[in-house]
Parts: C-alpha cells; structure tokens; sequence
C-alpha cells in the first residue's frame, strides 16, 4: 500500500514535469488549481501527521484538553477567510514577502520575511520528518535513519521535480485517503459502541483503557490545563495556546502560499469555505478516535520500552478494530500525510528563498536569466530537504516535536500576522515598523520558547508559560507599530497604499491564470 | 503587472463607489471577526477559570464544555457561509468600480 500510494505520486510529478514551463507554474501551479481542489490541498496541508497521530493522542491522555487543539484548528480559519485570504491573492504573486514588498521597501522586508518562512518552515518540517521517522519505524520496521533519509529524498523528488502543481495533487490525494480513512475508522468506533452515542459519551466518561488502568472521565476539562494539573499558569497557558492556533494558522507560509495556486480571490475565499468544511469535519472526528480509543484500548498495547507512545493511538486502533488490512491503510495514510506535509514546506521555503530573497534582495528584483529562479528554488529545497534530513537524525527520535511545532505557530502568529495586517490595513505603516515587527516577532517567540518549559531549562522554566503567543503576539504588533510612528512618515509608502487597496479589494491588476 | 501605468490607483481610491464598498466590507468583517474571537476565547476562558460550571452534564454525560466546543464548529461554518453569501454581493460592487479600467 505504501508502495501504491509512492508510486502514484511519482507519476503525478512526472505528468507536473512536463507541464511546469515558467516560474508562474513552477511555484503557483499556473494559478490553476479550482476552489475545491485548493480546499482539499489547503486542508492536506493542515491536517499533518502531528495533528492526525499527535491528536488522536493528546485525547486519549488528556481528553477534552486535547479536543481544545482541535477546536482551534479549525477556528482559525476564521482569521483566514476574513482578514487574509483575498487581499494576499490579489496584491501578492508567490509568497507572503510579495504583498509587504508592495508600498514598503523590498529589500528589508523580504529579507527578514524570508528568514521568518524559512524559520517556520524549517521547524515546523524537523517536527514532521522526527514524526516521520518513528512513526515509520514502528509502522514498517525500517530503522530511524533510513526512514528519515527515504521520506526526505521522496520528498525531494516531487518539489524537485514536480513543484507545486506535483505537490499540490500530493496533497489533495492524501487529504482525500486520510478523510476516506478518518470516517472508517469513526465508524467503527460507533459501531463497537452500538451506534449509540448516549453509550459512547458514557463509556467515555468512565474511560478505563481497555479496563487497564482507573476510570477517568475524559468528558470534563482540565486534565492537561487544569490548574490541579498544570499549576496556577495552566488556564492562561491554554488561553495562550489559544490564542497562538487562532491567528497563527493565519501566518503560516505554507498554508498562505496556497492561495496563489488558484485563479482569483474569489475561488481563494471558496477553497477556503471547502478547506474549512473538511478540516472541521475531520477534528471534529478526532474526538471519536481520541476518546474512543481509551474505552477501546488498553494502554499496554501501546506501551514500548516502558513508554507510553501515544502517536500509535489511531493506528493501533484501527488495526484491534479493523484488522491488519485497515491497519496498513491507517498507517499507508500516516505515511502519506508526512511525505505530502513535509513537500509543502519545502515548497514554500524554496519558494520564499528564491523569489524573495535571491531574485528581489540579491539582484534588486531585476529580470534574471528566465528559469533562474525556478534554478534556485531547486537547489534550496535541496539544501533545505538535506538540512531537516541532518537535523532530524542528529536530534534523533526523541526531540519533542510538540516545541518545534509550538515555535512554527508563535512565529506565525507573532512575527508574520502583524506585518501581514498592519500592511493591508493601516497606511502609516512603513519599512521600519515592518522589520521591527518581524524582528523582533521571530527574536521574542524564539527566545519565549526557549525559555519556557518545553525549552531548554525543563520545569524550572523561568517562564512559566509553554505556549509564548499571549505575550509574544502583543509584542509583534507593539514592535511594528512603534518602529512605525517613531520614524518619519514615508510619503512613498503612503502614496502606494491607495494602489494596495484597490487591488486587494477589488482584484483590479493581479496575477491571472496562466494556459496552459 | 502591465497596466500599472495606465490605472489611476488614487483616483479610483477616491471613488465614492470604492468607499461605499470598503465601507460596507468593514461593517461586516470588524464586527464578525470580533465577535468570533470573543466567541472562541471564552472556551478556554470558561475552560480555565470555571471548569466546574463548564461540567455541568446537560445530556447524559455530555457536558456544557463539550457542547460549547461543538458550537465552535457550528460557529465558523455559519460565519463562513454568511461572509460568502454577503461577499458574493461585493464582488459585484468591486467589478462596478473597476468597470472599464485595466
């Protein structure tokens, strides 16, 4: 099954090969991706192997605690069809840099933008290929290494390759099993309960693990956030933690870049209502198999070595539900979310590197030799793909893949999403406030992370708070707005902001589809 | 980006149409938006500071925290589909004002 599932991707980049001809379809797919199309890639991308594995899990530890990830997951869509979807598709061309770059000095801000993607892009991919890894070896018996280094190279390939068309027919194939997946194993969860929900909610309530361990009723809060639990930060760090999903996914480059894949604003606000239709459903679902789970097994099925490995929760349950057959689809479909994960955000790094960073900071954003940049793009998702392959052997299998993700979201939230609204929506704004917002955006999330208790101090944490985006977010936008008003007002930038707007509102002169 | 310098931006900025629209557009999305985060923050608020109110069993063993974080899905789908139903209304209004240009 895996082997299908490779296979048929492979032929899908070979088939995008042939028709990547230009940089517009190298990095956008030729802007030809439809509404529901973009929804189900947008929703692939989102739905990772953390989410689909890492939740399934948090529920069946920490119950209704752990459903808050996904109660966030999907309301921060909200954020995204409201405020950035439509502008972002209209004023920009490749990446999130291009709309700041607009009335603001290029140079700087794709700079520092760049380095915000490539940081985000870069952690979120380490938690992914770590993931990747142990997953594989538990599911298929390779050894760590290999498995980092094949899902690495296959990965390659299809950005290599295919770029974002192969990636995004990867990612709307996954989306597609893993949901086929999702609602067969639902079923079975409600058939092993009768398909009554009043002895679902009861079996939960008195959840006993298989009969492994004392009931606990998963039904009611604060088993991971309550203060019993976690101390008296534990509410304001969910608060946080909320707070950081909600308008963090807003900021994510891999999730933004995909809305330049379709032809205009008006089918980015649709794939967004599809995506949101998808993702809400699926989260929603991760409550039968979290819960259902702990009423189903018994926690020393998933016990190795001692330790509890809750990211075997979905996959073991479909395989004492389902049988060997549903468990190597279960884990065909993990499988298949990793490697289509872990291509997206190398597209959108290469994407950021190339297009902003070589092209427009190197060479003043001058028409290069045509092909060059699609050149670069390459080389970088190679360099990029060879670096989280390195890193994630050298961290090794035990990293805690829940901090890395945690800093890709507080960069998002605190670095990216204030200089994406404040450049859309406020005319002051200038050059200066944009670095400084992502500046110190990325400095201060980095910095909180580290010093909190997933970071590098352990429970003796000087910062009390595992998720920084409550303080970290309000220092984003305090930093760009005073590097903003305590420089001089930049009559440029201002002159240009009534051409962003119109553009941004009414699509008047953005980038069109391009035939193929 | 070929038809940057045959468009008049400030001109059709200051479009009485275009402020009517931009207009229009804030009344919806500022008012929504806050509402949905206020919505959504008093999950975890509640969650955190009330836990025993939010146990309450209000069906079986479902309680008022499971079925306030259901409302959440129900929330973003219905402000989804009313951004779109009102949104579909100022594309219409945005290709008024651009009529004829670019």
């Amino acid at each position: 099954m895996f082997l299908a599932f490779v296979g048929l991707t492979l032929l899908i980049t070979f088939w995008a090969a042939k028709k990547n001809t230009g940089a517009s379809a190298y990095f956008a797919a030729g802007r030809s991706i439809t509404g529901w199309q973009n929804g189900l890639a947008v929703a692939g991308d989102y739905m990772s192997a953390a989410s689909f594995l890492g939740i399934s899990g948090m529920i069946y530890v920490a119950g209704y605690d752990g459903f808050m990830y996904s109660v966030g997951f999907l309301v921060a869509y909200i954020t995204v069809l409201l405020i950035v979807a439509e502008p972002l598709r209209n004023a920009g061309k490749y990446t999130m840099a291009d709309l700041l770059a607009y009335r603001l000095k290029p140079r700087p801000v794709r700079a520092l933008a760049s380095l915000s993607t490539l940081v985000v892009s870069t952690f979120y991919m380490i938690a992914q290929m770590v993931g990747a890894g142990a997953i594989i070896k538990q599911l298929i018996g390779i050894d760590f290494e290999p498995a980092v280094i094949g899902v690495g190279v296959l990965m390659l390939v299809y950005v290599v390759f295919g770029g974002m068309l192969a990636t995004t027919w990867v990612q709307i194939i996954k989306a597609l099993l893993l949901m086929v997946g999702a609602l067969l194993l639902s079923y079975l969860v409600l058939q092993f309960h009768d398909f009554s929900f009043t002895k679902f909610f009861d079996a939960v309530a008195h959840a006993d693990y298989g009969g492994s361990a004392e009931p606990k009723n998963l039904m009611e809060p604060g088993l991971k956030f309550g203060v019993a639990v976690a101390g008296p930060w534990g509410p304001i760090d969910l608060i946080s933690l909320c707070l950081g999903l909600v308008l963090g996914t807003a900021g994510l480059p891999h999730i933004l870049v995909r809305f330049y894949t379709v032809p205009d604003a008006k089918t980015a606000r649709s794939s967004v209502v599809w995506a949101m239709a998808i993702i809400g459903l699926f989260y929603i679902m991760t409550t039968l198999f979290g819960f259902g789970a702990a009423t189903i097994i018994d926690k020393a099925t998933l016990t190795t070595a001692g330790k509890l490995d809750v990211n075997m929760v979905a996959p073991v349950l479909a395989q004492v539900l389902g049988g060997e057959l549903f468990f190597a689809f279960i884990s065909a479909v993990a499988f298949a979310t990793i490697l289509a994960v872990v291509a997206g955000l190398t597209m959108s790094a290469s994407a950021s590197f190339a297009h902003d960073f070589y092209s427009n900071v190197i060479h003043h954003g001058k028409e290069n030799r045509p092909g060059q940049e699609i050149r670069v793009a390459r080389i970088t998702a190679f360099c990029v793909g060879a670096a989280s392959i390195a890193f994630a052997i050298y961290l090794g299998p035990t990293v805690n893949a829940a901090f890395l993700v945690g800093l890709a979201f507080s960069v998002a939230a605190s670095a990216n999403l204030p200089v994406i609204v404040l450049s859309v929506f406020w005319k002051r704004f200038n050059t200066s406030g944009a670095v400084a917002g992502l500046a110190v955006g990325l400095v201060a999330s980095i910095l909180l992370i580290l010093l909190s208790p997933s970071g590098i101090y352990g429970k003796d944490a000087p910062f009390p708070l595992s998720n920084p985006g409550i303080v970290s977010i309000p220092i984003g936008f305090l930093a760009a707005w005073l590097g903003t008003i305590l420089t001089p007002r930049d009559p440029e930038a201002e002159a240009k902001y009534a051409e962003l707007t119109v553009r941004a509102h009414t699509g008047l002169g953005s980038e069109k589809a391009t035939a193929h | 980006m070929s038809e940057k310098s045959s468009v008049n931006w400030e001109q059709l900025e200051a479009k009485p149409e275009f402020r009517a629209l931009l207009a229009k557009k804030k009344a919806f999305i500022v008012p929504a938006f806050v509402f949905g985060m206020l919505y959504y923050l008093a999950l975890p608020v509640l969650v955190g500071y009330f836990p025993e109110m939010m146990k309450t069993k209000v069906w079986g063993e479902v309680n008022v925290a499971y079925v306030f974080a259901l409302s959440q899905f129900i929330m973003a789908w219905v402000m989804a589909f009313l951004y779109v139903r009102v949104a579909t209304q100022w594309d219409k209004a945005a290709a008024a004002v651009i009529h004829g240009q670019g």
